[in-house]
């Protein structure tokens, strides 16, 4: 146990997460403040004999990926706010050629270079729609290390599973933050495997034709099948095509295997949410202060609780709603004008209930700036 | 082995126009594969985004056609990983200096084992017809309808400043030495490319009144010339055909490859 226990910042328990997962291939581009999971990786990858390059920007980086993960390889990136910008050219195509890729965005003060070294979550709608095109994506976060490296393993077992490209979506508290993480023992946390095809050489391999599972087994760049990948709509054979059949059977395809397939596995965690008349939902390093306030509130005898997303795409409809049901007022904490607040309202009953508790200056969001929301809800004596 | 052995006959006919020199390029890609007899299933190439770039879903290897301007960041992935296959990348003159610039140079500066194939016909062909970055001055397009007022630059020099160890200039219209360009390249070492000057009649050539096909096939031969022939010292003018630069620096995955063996030292 001993062994296994560090003292980290975030990004380095993303880091740990990555190695453990299986790690092959790492292409960055210097930005604050994700730097120090590239700075790691280079030093770490090559020791087992595993890969870090560097390349001349993220659009470069998210490509380079995209060839290593073709060649077997999983991959990860790690980025920031302008940097996620020049990601979404080649996260489209991920998601179009269905290639598994792990993207870290350690999120800071956006629009633009906005504020490079303090925290903000606003690129949580840039996860779900910042590459053009109608699509389905994976997000996730965390609000601890523990869970960092959690997720961060989660997501590569999720984009080997779906051939889907992984956002994970942290923050500058929670990269920068130290605290304690307990490295698993090897095995303990099951791995996913890239399903391989066992097509033989010699017949006729088709790289796009899902199984009746939905999912599509690969084979290596350099192994015996060779066939075409594109960003174009393609055939099952990943040749363009403009038929409308395949056209259409290509989108809903895309979107069902994540909509309605990883869908059903979100991620979260649930605090007193039984019988909160008041229930928080937020994720994120927002989720440890507005955790804090539930805690001080249920020491009250007061029924505040939290549900803490940690799958942020596809939207945990159904959980949320759920878990709503019961809550007369419904606080979403977050560090934006509403990004995940818009989701939740689209999600419950009743709507009206539904408030938000932000902060949007760069400053991690307190207890006491989520307790002047409840005392607006609530009226004097909160 | 008989050409139709290296080509995906199930996708053609192909896209391009009639007279296109984009055609030719593929046919020499193929004869250079056959005469090194290279094994279908060690070669990757991976194409951006124009008419150049449908090269890559013709061919039986393992191909990949990627994003406008970034068929390089993506080969990178792929050889850095897989350094014992050969990685191709066909591209067109915009695809290669104006959107993917950046990713041409620091290919070249990395000097990783990629041949890059420029099919330079000075024009963006797929959209219609637009000035690209080796139009030049005074070159008509689409967008350049009063004549282009843009400089162009040259491919070699930019490749051999950008410290590609492999670069070299032909045309469709030399075959046998276009072919004999790109089998050197393939065979060399570290970052090759070979600028091939192609003919787009459709734009290029009615744009600029230069006739048709063969006409401009003509033109490619009366402008060029071998490296430092005697026509050159006459006419400054005429461009440069022949290996521009051949030397060896150490080849980016072997440099890698040191770099794991010292990490696993602990050093």
């Amino acid at each position: 146990m001993g062994g296994n226990l560090k003292f980290v910042q975030g990004n380095e328990a993303c880091v740990e997460g990555a190695l453990y997962a299986g790690l092959d291939f790492f292409a960055g581009y210097p930005i604050t403040p994700s730097t120090e999971i590239a700075e790691l990786l280079a030093s770490r990858l090559p020791k087992t004999g595993a890969k870090f390059i560097q390349m001349e920007d993220e659009i470069a980086s998210i490509c380079a990926l995209i060839g290593a993960s073709l060649t077997g390889c999983k991959v990860m990136t790690a980025t920031s706010g302008p940097g996620f910008s020049l990601i979404q050219e080649g996260l489209g195509y991920a998601i179009m050629a269905e290639i598994p890729c792990v993207i870290v965005n350690v999120q800071r003060g956006g629009p633009s270079t906005g504020i490079p070294t303090r925290v903000h979550q606003g690129d949580v709608n840039q996860a779900r729609w910042g590459t053009h095109g109608d699509h389905a994506i994976v997000a996730l976060t965390a609000s601890n290390h523990q869970d960092v490296f959690a997720m961060t393993v989660e997501a590569f077992n999720i984009a080997e599973t779906y051939r889907t490209p992984v956002v994970l979506l942290f923050d500058e508290v929670i990269g920068h933050m130290r605290e304690r993480l307990v490295l698993p023992e090897h095995g303990e946390i099951a791995m996913v495997e890239r399903l391989k095809t066992s097509v033989k050489e010699g017949v006729d391999y088709h790289p796009y034709l899902p199984r009746e599972d939905g999912r599509l087994p690969m084979s290596d760049f350099g192994g015996v099948h060779r066939y075409n990948v594109t960003g174009l709509y393609h055939d099952m054979w990943g040749f363009p095509s403009d038929d409308s059949d395949v056209v259409d059977g290509l989108l809903r395809h895309l979107m069902d295997k994540i909509e309605n397939q990883a869908a059903h596995f979100p991620k979260y965690r649930e605090f007193y949410t039984e019988d909160a008349d008041c229930l928080f939902i937020s994720y994120g390093s927002a989720a440890r202060s507005a955790r804090h306030v539930v805690e001080r509130r249920r020491r009250l005898g007061e029924r505040f609780g939290l549900l803490e997303l940690q799958t942020l795409w596809p939207f945990p409809h159904d959980i949320v709603k759920e878990k709503t049901a019961g809550a007369r007022y419904i606080v979403v904490v977050e560090m934006n004008t509403g990004q995940i607040c818009q989701s939740v309202r689209l999600a419950v009953s009743r709507p009206e209930r539904v408030f938000l508790a932000n902060r949007i200056d760069g400053v991690l969001i307190t207890p006491t700036d989520i307790q002047r929301v409840i005392r607006l809800i609530y009226g004097k004596g909160f | 082995m008989p050409v139709k052995d290296y080509i995906r006959e199930r996708f053609f006919p192909h896209i391009w126009c009639s007279g296109c020199g984009h055609g030719t390029v593929l046919n020499v890609l193929i004869r250079v594969i056959e005469r090194l007899g290279l094994n279908k299933s060690d070669i990757v190439i991976v194409s951006g985004i124009g008419c150049s770039s449908r090269i890559a879903g013709y061919l039986d290897f393992h191909t990949m056609h990627t994003l406008h301007g970034r068929a390089l960041a993506f080969a990178t992935g792929i050889k850095l990983n897989r350094p014992e296959l050969n990685v191709i990348v066909p591209m067109g003159d915009g695809d290669a200096l104006a959107i993917g610039g950046n990713h041409f140079i620091h290919a070249a500066r990395r000097n990783i084992d990629i041949t890059a194939i420029v099919m330079n016909n000075r024009i963006y062909g797929m959209t219609g017809g637009q000035y690209s970055p080796l139009s030049g001055y005074g070159i008509f397009a689409s967008t350049a309808p009063y004549s282009s007022v843009d400089q162009s630059f040259d491919v070699a020099e930019l490749a051999a400043a950008a410290g590609a160890t492999f670069v070299a200039r032909s045309t469709t219209y030399h075959v046998n030495e276009a072919a004999q360009m790109i089998q050197k390249a393939i065979l060399h070492k570290g970052f090759s490319v070979v600028e091939i000057m192609s003919q787009c009649p459709t734009y290029f050539g009615r744009k600029n009144r230069q006739g048709d096909a063969v006409d401009m096939l003509k033109y490619m031969r009366d402008t060029t010339t071998p490296i430092g022939s005697g026509a050159k010292g006459q006419n400054p003018e005429l461009i440069e055909r022949g290996v521009f630069v051949n030397k060896e620096l150490p080849e980016y995955c072997s440099a890698y490859d040191e770099v794991i063996r010292h990490a696993m030292e602990g050093r």
